[in-house]
């Protein structure tokens, strides 16, 4: 308990997953949605880091700042696909975008 | 006081990582997105915590810059430019949410004991190894930074090429027709 291994992050990282899936799956404002999307790239980046420090790897941090990088570009192009959708329908609510809905 | 010393790094892991899932619960619960997205401010910093306390130093002050510094910030602007209002009646969460919960949880025990109980061979490394650039030892954002541009320069220029693309798709997204 007192000594911090790779598995007390593993266990984190996977609750902050779990708790990303959730919005995506549960909330209804657009915004939130992508913010949800942002915290399951974050668990991700926790995950790397810790096998990075498990075996003494430098590559895991390198991976870890390109899920940054990409991260940046995802938001940026989310949230401009995010208003373009308002403009359209004055709402950021999901259930007024269900065009594709079968 | 010498106990508060040899237990400082579990008693900041704890509190981070308490930090980290109170305010993601926080993103995934408020009513308001500005508060939602002050709340994931606040999980960004104590994930750049945690990462610091794994000796990766470079990737810490990274996540404080771009995600702190600038998606936040990006998406403070967009929340505050769409600009909401009658919260008050509309139900936050979607018909699958009961199902999600159940799921997710379901999911976070399994999967939880599995990495609880995971036995890895060797013991966590030396953090020296991560301020090593060759043979000298410098510091974690030189290792990275030789690294970035030895071994692994041509994602590093695949990557600025991304971020070329990704400039060019949200300018023409935001544009007005």
């Amino acid at each position: 308990m007192l000594e911090i291994t790779t598995n007390h992050y593993l266990v984190l990282s996977f609750a902050l997953f779990a708790i990303g899936i959730f919005g995506i799956a549960a909330r209804k404002n657009m915004i939130t949605v992508l913010m949800s999307i942002e915290l399951v790239l974050n668990s991700v980046n926790i995950n790397l880091i810790a096998f990075s420090a498990q075996h003494g790897n430098l590559t895991g941090q390198i991976f870890a700042i390109f899920t940054i990088t990409v991260a940046a570009g995802e938001a940026a192009v989310g949230l401009g696909i995010l208003i373009s959708l308002f403009r359209l329908r004055e709402t950021t609510s999901l259930d007024q975008a269900t065009d594709l809905k079968g | 006081m010498s106990t508060l010393t040899a237990n400082g790094p579990a008693i900041l892991f704890y509190v981070f990582a308490a930090l980290a899932l109170v305010s993601a619960l926080g993103v995934v619960t408020l009513r308001n997105p500005m508060y939602g997205a002050i709340s994931l401010l606040v999980t960004f910093l104590a994930v750049a915590a945690l990462f610091l306390l794994r000796g990766a130093e470079f990737v810490g002050m990274v996540q404080i810059f771009v995600y702190g510094g600038g998606i936040m910030v990006l998406f403070l602007f967009v929340i505050m430019l769409i600009n909401l209002h009658r919260l008050a009646e509309v139900k936050i969460f979607g018909g699958l949410s009961p199902l999600a919960a159940v799921v997710g949880v379901l999911l976070l025990a399994f999967f939880g004991f599995f990495f609880l109980h995971a036995q890895f061979a060797a013991p966590v490394a030396n953090p020296d190894a991560f301020v090593m650039v060759g043979a000298e030892k410098l510091g974690n954002s030189q290792a990275v930074a030789w690294s970035l541009y030895t071994e692994n320069l041509l994602p590093f220029e695949i990557a600025s090429l991304f971020l070329l693309v990704a400039m060019i798709g949200a300018v023409v997204l935001g544009r007005r027709q």
